[in-house]
């Protein structure tokens, strides 16, 4: 391959200028692409975040009760009517040890144990309806990063401290430190003092959960050593829905991810992925297209040269890889270029591409496997579209060649 | 008598056969052409010198007869067989010349080696630069074509075609593009690589005093030998 690869680099070398262009439109092209696809992950997962505010990626729940009508098998069809049952608060039943287990799983990021039911805050005449949600801050946080919301205060909660979300701390009219009532249906309640006041950028999640211990809640909910729900934050965010399944398949409760909770994001997010698709598509058809197109230029323009190689003896294979090296050398300095311009530009970008409260709309993450993919993609792309002008080039009559 | 290098017999050539255009250029050519033979091919344009050329040097398949190259008989032989044929047994050096632009002179010598052995060894080095050096180019070996004069590329040409040390060398017009003095010191390298390590060459050319200078003189009119004679000097 040595005579292969020396006459393949000596004649993108001598193309010059027309070499240099062809590569630099790769380089445009890829780097587009890489821009795209590392913008693209980085936007959705940050859009996934502020979207969701305070949902976990999975979420483990007391499997639902069912009515199991009394009946005869045969009688089945029979009945006309089944009611579905109302759906008490209960417990995730052996929960601590379900935690122990899910804290060692692959794949899981962070694991909190959540005891959350229905309630009331007040202060003065004003009532307000309110999920009571017990939490251990440290875990709760890591899954759902509640601590960078946390715009007065802390995220650390005494007996007795409560945290809640700006619109309602406003509505009720308090501040750090002021004291309101929190009851629920199966409790009376008592006079909690406010610790934070955390601000996820939607009016009602802001209205929407009272944070608590954990012992608290359980103590309002009347959930005793309970937790309503175990929540989950998973290391490959896409990935939520098959680690959903699998851990469906594992336990007796009922397992949900993210994608199943929120199907209209997750529709628009998929929408927006075959657009970007489609857009990549088209771009790596145009840099294909234009490694084809300069390297049958560059066929036309080596007729002589190819002939004279041919009656020197070398075989049709010999001048087959010349331009398919060449068609993938393009491609690959192309991409190396392309996804060093790409990082750059998202990084350049995620430092102007602001959210309305200030904070970048997306963080630019360096990924090794996107710029790998692109360089071996990029450099496939560019030996795919030479083999139609190496194939052109290797069927050349010599005879007719040299004689042009 | 020397064995010999190519052997042919009653070759034919037709272009477009079996079509109402169909033209024999060629007709029962038996020639053969031994080693350390000086040979010319003279004729007028049209008399079939280049088909003729382009047949012995594997580059055309001939319609009709047999040909032995280096005693195998190649004249039915596929692709592959014939340019590996042409690597091992051919030089060819042409009109305008044809070297590789891209490489130096002592590269464009170097490139059959590379061919061959699919490596540069230091030992196609040292012969490609002897070769240049033979042929007066010892201190052009780095130049590219572009850089040199018309004879000297013609020298160069000459030196690759020697680069594997075929026994024998086509040359199809190789002075036809130089002033007679230049041409003469093209046609003067010649002789002395088929005196000095007795390469066989076959010349095609249209320069009279050039052709008076060789052992045989072939002539070909209208697609058939009308004279293969040898010369005394």
């Amino acid at each position: 391959m040595r005579f292969e690869w020396t006459v393949a680099l000596r004649f993108l070398r001598e193309g010059g200028l027309q070499t240099l262009l062809i590569i630099a439109g790769t380089t445009v092209g890829i780097s587009v692409i890489v821009f795209i696809s590392g913008f693209l992950g980085d936007l959705q997962r940050d859009l996934i975040r502020r979207t969701l505010g305070v949902q976990p990626n999975i979420i483990v729940r007391p499997a639902e009760e069912v009515a199991r009508p009394l009946r005869d098998a045969g009688d089945a069809s029979r009945l006309a009517q089944v009611q579905a049952r109302a759906q008490r608060l209960r417990s995730v039943d052996q929960w601590q040890a379900l935690q122990a287990e899910l804290d060692t799983l692959p794949g899981i990021r962070a694991v909190s144990p959540v005891a959350a039911g229905p309630g009331l805050v007040a202060r003065g005449d004003v009532n307000k309806s309110i999920t009571v949600t017990g939490i251990v801050p440290a875990r709760y946080a890591a899954v759902t990063r509640l601590n960078e919301k946390i715009v007065a205060g802390e995220l650390r909660l005494n007996p007795g401290d409560v945290v809640i979300g700006t619109d309602l701390a406003r509505d009720l009219g308090v501040a750090l430190g002021d004291k309101i009532r929190l009851s629920t249906p199966t409790s009376p309640g008592d006079a909690y003092q406010v610790r934070g006041i955390y601000d996820l950028g939607q009016r009602n999640l802001n209205r929407a959960y009272a944070y608590v211990t954990l012992p608290t809640a359980q103590a309002l909910l009347n959930l005793p050593g309970g937790v309503s729900s175990i929540e989950l934050a998973v290391d490959d965010l896409f990935g939520a829905e098959a680690l959903a399944a699998r851990l469906q398949a594992r336990m007796p409760h009922e397992v949900e991810s993210w994608m199943k909770a929120n199907t209209q994001l997750r529709t628009a997010l998929n929408n927006q992925t075959v657009m970007t698709l489609l857009v990549r598509f088209f771009l790596a058809l145009v840099v294909a297209i234009g490694v084809a197109s300069v390297l049958i230029v560059s066929v036309v323009q080596k007729t002589k040269e190819i002939g004279i190689l041919r009656a020197m003896g070398a075989a049709r294979g010999r001048i087959l890889r010349v331009f398919l090296i060449q068609g993938a050398l393009i491609g690959a300095s192309g991409a190396v270029l392309g996804s060093a311009c790409g990082y750059l530009l998202t990084a350049v970008m995620s430092n102007f591409l602001r959210a309305d409260d200030g904070t970048p709309l997306f963080t630019a993450t360096f990924s090794p496997p996107l710029y790998l993919y692109t360089v071996l993609g990029a450099t496939v792309i560019g030996l795919v579209a030479a083999v139609m002008p190496a194939r052109r080039a290797a069927n050349l009559d010599p005879a007719q060649a040299i004689r042009l | 008598m020397n064995p010999p290098i190519i052997d042919m017999r009653d070759v034919r050539k037709t272009y477009n056969p079996g079509t109402p255009v169909a033209l024999e250029v060629l007709h029962g050519i038996d020639l053969a052409v031994r080693e350390g033979e000086f040979a010319c091919l003279i004729g007028p344009s049209g008399s079939g010198k280049s088909t003729l050329l382009n047949l012995i040097g594997l580059l055309e398949w001939p319609t009709a007869g047999a040909y032995h190259l280096n005693g195998r008989p190649i004249a039915q032989a596929n692709d592959d067989e014939r340019t590996r044929a042409r690597l091992e047994t051919l030089g060819f050096v042409f009109q305008f010349h044809h070297l590789l632009p891209a490489f130096s002179a002592l590269e464009n010598v170097m490139l059959p080696g590379l061919m061959r052995y699919g490596t540069h060894i230091p030992e196609q080095r040292r012969a490609a630069t002897e070769l240049l050096t033979a042929v007066g180019l010892g201190d052009a070996l780095h130049k590219r074509p572009t850089e040199l004069s018309g004879g000297m590329q013609q020298r160069v040409a000459i030196a690759r075609a020697l680069a594997l040390a075929p026994p024998l060398v086509l040359a199809d017009e190789p002075t036809g593009n130089l002033d007679t003095r230049t041409a003469d010191g093209v046609f003067e390298v010649m002789r002395q690589f088929n005196e000095t390590r007795g390469t066989a060459f076959l010349v095609v050319t249209h320069d009279p005093r050039l052709a008076a200078r060789c052992d045989r003189v072939i002539e070909l009119r209208d697609g058939t030998i009308v004279r293969d004679a040898p010369q005394q000097h």
